[in-house]
């Protein structure tokens, strides 16, 4: 009986993680759609990013009773996990707390205890954390978790998460609870409730909370490719690779520097030489890897709304839409791909299809939705590639617009002044 | 007060240490215009060795770039850094946060290199050095002001100290909008809107932003951009605040301030 349950768990095991890496590599090849890679420079820099923004999540210390509840819970979800390696020894050799067995033996069994009772206090305080989530979330009901970006599915998602974690840590205290001969510092004062029950069922209890523990985080584990909470892993490799130049700076397009040169100087340009394809984003494969990466790494908080001066405005902008949407475009053109082997023209595109022009129109460039993500996504660097395409490969600009672009080539500036008169304050001076 | 071009100072012989960007707002908008006239005041009453490219200064191309035309910025950096690099230019100070930025981030790729400072930092280098003296003026003293930081110089450079260093300088009482520093709010101007109509809404970003600044019942707002300048005078006018509540570059104060 015994020999079945263990192969069962290996065989779950296996299958949730098969599943799981099978996924990733799927987001992975997706990110790698992007037409231009990732910048890997100053190294010491990037991983200084790493610690402070992901491992010390120095950004979300901006609001600090949010990020007290979020640091319980990142904690909680890390340190809990490590619980998890006794599970998998137990599991696959069909033990009953095999590290307590061996701290016993090398009489440290008070250490084992130290460290469950810590696992039980963190769960604890994880469980609150997620009431108290839950509640902003529902009954508070925030602005930013109010919009209508979040209608439908993203909703629900966040819901789920919460929901997920409070049954897991109820599962986890009530699988401790049951075993009569453990005596931890949380669960124990649940045993009252169960001082009724003969050991039989009590073991029956402690059996089914284990399974049905372990396989709650199976599903949690498989649920994250699919869901917003993917920040937990792309939240590291996001921050590694932001940028590390002045937000001010857009990156340059040496394509049309080059195209400008040969125009001015003729005797550089190369014989014979391509003209570049396309200019700017029109669709997710003309992105960076890093603008698809921030797509999937988008835990849909909304700070950059609630900061972007276009959305307090009431235009149609929202920063964090224009992430939501490039994931789900992204997602599309993965199924596309895993469908066709190489992707199939589906006559929709992330600009128009996604994204609108009156969205694009509406920003300002002020930066704050940059500033404020706290896994630095650029919702900017999208809009602006955006806007490129529009503007150079539709022609497709508000009348005002194509006025200051002509008063620019003919006058030197954007108002239509004679350029004589660019000194003519001097006389007045 | 005679300011001098680049082909002026070159033709005589004189190689200035710095050289003033005017910017096009500065250069033809008449708010702005007094800014730059205030800006080339203090310079000279600071014995400032400077410059600026006149008729040969050309737009940055920062509109059109931040529209989308990469093109036309591309023509305007090639022509504006083949002046630039034609005068040998070392060091450069501009009134305009967007003018900075590019000229400081986005002309070094294209082999535009140039120490790029903004008007803000070179007014605290000079009150430092004190080279700017600072007289009891009874126009700034105990008044209260807010200042307003320009998206291009604050989040995009992270300049949030010199403009308030400046203002210290002043004697004034400092009131902070409620959003300041990294995050301050835009006026609206950045990214090209300045030269259209703002998208559909329920309320301009300038206007947000005036009340913002109206809130904080300050006599006087500091600004250090031409754009935001205008975006905020309109939004106070708008709201008949304009008695009350003055909108001036910090150049501007400091001008009046100058013995």
């Amino acid at each position: 009986m015994a020999i079945i349950a263990q192969i069962l768990f290996i065989i779950l095991t296996a299958t949730a993680l098969y599943l799981f890496s099978k996924n990733l590599l799927i987001i992975r090849r997706n990110i790698l759609i992007g037409k231009a890679g990732f910048v890997n420079d100053q190294k010491t820099r990037r991983w200084k990013n790493v610690f402070l923004l992901a491992l010390g999540q120095k950004k979300m210390f901006k609001k600090p009773v949010v990020a007290i509840l979020h640091l319980i819970l990142y904690i909680g979800f890390i340190i809990i996990n490590i619980e998890l390696l006794e599970i998998m020894a137990d599991g696959i050799l069909g033990t009953h707390r095999i590290f307590e067995t061996y701290f016993d033996k090398i009489g440290a069994g008070s250490f084992y205890y130290f460290i469950i009772n810590s696992f039980e206090i963190l769960a604890a305080f994880v469980l609150l954390a997620c009431i108290v989530f839950l509640v902003r979330r529902n009954i508070l009901k925030l602005k930013r978790f109010m919009s209508n970006d979040l209608a439908g599915w993203p909703r629900s998602d966040a819901n789920y998460i919460l929901i997920a974690e409070i049954i897991l840590m109820c599962l986890f205290l009530v699988m401790n609870a049951a075993d009569t001969q453990a005596n931890f510092i949380i669960s124990s004062s649940l045993q009252p409730l169960l001082s009724d029950i003969n050991s039989n069922t009590l073991l029956k209890i402690e059996h089914t909370a284990w399974w049905l523990h372990i396989i709650g985080i199976y599903i949690f584990m498989n649920y994250l490719p699919y869901s917003k909470h993917l920040h937990i892993i792309l939240a590291f490799p996001n921050t590694y690779y932001a940028p590390l130049t002045p937000k001010g700076m857009m990156h340059n397009m040496p394509e049309v520097q080059n195209e400008v040169l040969y125009a001015m100087q003729p005797e550089l340009a190369p014989s014979g030489a391509a003209a570049p394809a396309s200019f700017g984003a029109k669709d997710v494969m003309d992105l960076s890897s890093k603008n698809l990466m921030d797509a999937y790494s988008c835990t849909e908080c909304g700070r950059c709304t609630a900061a972007c001066p276009a959305n307090i405005t009431g235009k149609l902008l929202s920063p964090r839409k224009i992430m939501m949407a490039t994931r789900d475009r992204l997602e599309e053109v993965g199924k596309n791909i895993n469908k066709h082997k190489n992707f199939i023209p589906d006559n929709k595109t992330l600009l128009h299809d996604y994204i609108s022009v009156e969205e694009l129109r509406a920003c300002t460039t002020c930066n704050a939705c940059v500033e404020e993500c706290p896994v630095s996504i650029s919702p900017l660097d999208i809009i602006m590639e955006l806007r490129r395409s529009l503007v150079m490969e539709e022609s497709n600009a508000p009348q005002e617009w194509n006025s200051m672009f002509s008063n620019i080539e003919n006058n030197f500036a954007p108002w239509k002044f004679a350029p004589d008169d660019r000194d003519a304050w001097t006389n007045q001076a | 007060m005679k300011v001098n071009t680049m082909a002026e100072m070159i033709a005589s012989g004189q190689t200035p240490e710095v050289l003033f960007w005017v910017g096009c707002a500065g250069s033809f908008d008449q708010r702005a215009q007094k800014i730059t006239k205030a800006f080339a005041t203090i310079l000279d009453k600071a014995g400032v060795n400077y410059a600026i490219l006149g008729k040969e200064e050309a737009c940055t191309g920062d509109p059109a770039r931040r529209a989308g035309n990469e093109f036309m910025f591309q023509m305007m950096a090639y022509q504006n850094i083949q002046i630039l690099n034609g005068y040998s230019i070392k060091k450069i100070v501009t009134t305009c946060p967007h003018c900075f930025n590019i000229l400081k981030n986005e002309y070094p790729i294209l082999g535009g290199n140039y120490e790029v400072i903004h008007h803000t930092q070179f007014l605290q280098e000079l009150i430092e050095q004190g080279k700017i003296k600072i007289i009891d003026s009874n126009e700034w003293k105990g008044k209260s002001i807010t200042y307003h930081d320009s998206c291009y110089l604050g989040r995009a450079n992270e300049i949030y100290e010199a403009p308030r260093k400046v203002l210290e300088s002043l004697d004034m009482e400092l009131r902070e909008m409620k959003r300041c520093k990294s995050k301050g709010l835009c006026c609206g101007a950045g990214g090209a809107q300045m030269f259209k109509e703002e998208e559909k809404g329920d309320k301009r970003v300038n206007m947000e932003r005036a009340d913002e600044a109206i809130e904080t019942k300050s006599d006087f707002v500091a600004s250090a951009c031409p754009f935001c300048n205008t975006m905020l005078s309109d939004g106070i006018k708008n709201r008949k605040e304009e008695v009350n509540t003055e909108v001036l570059d910090i150049a501007e104060m400091i001008a009046k301030a100058m013995l």
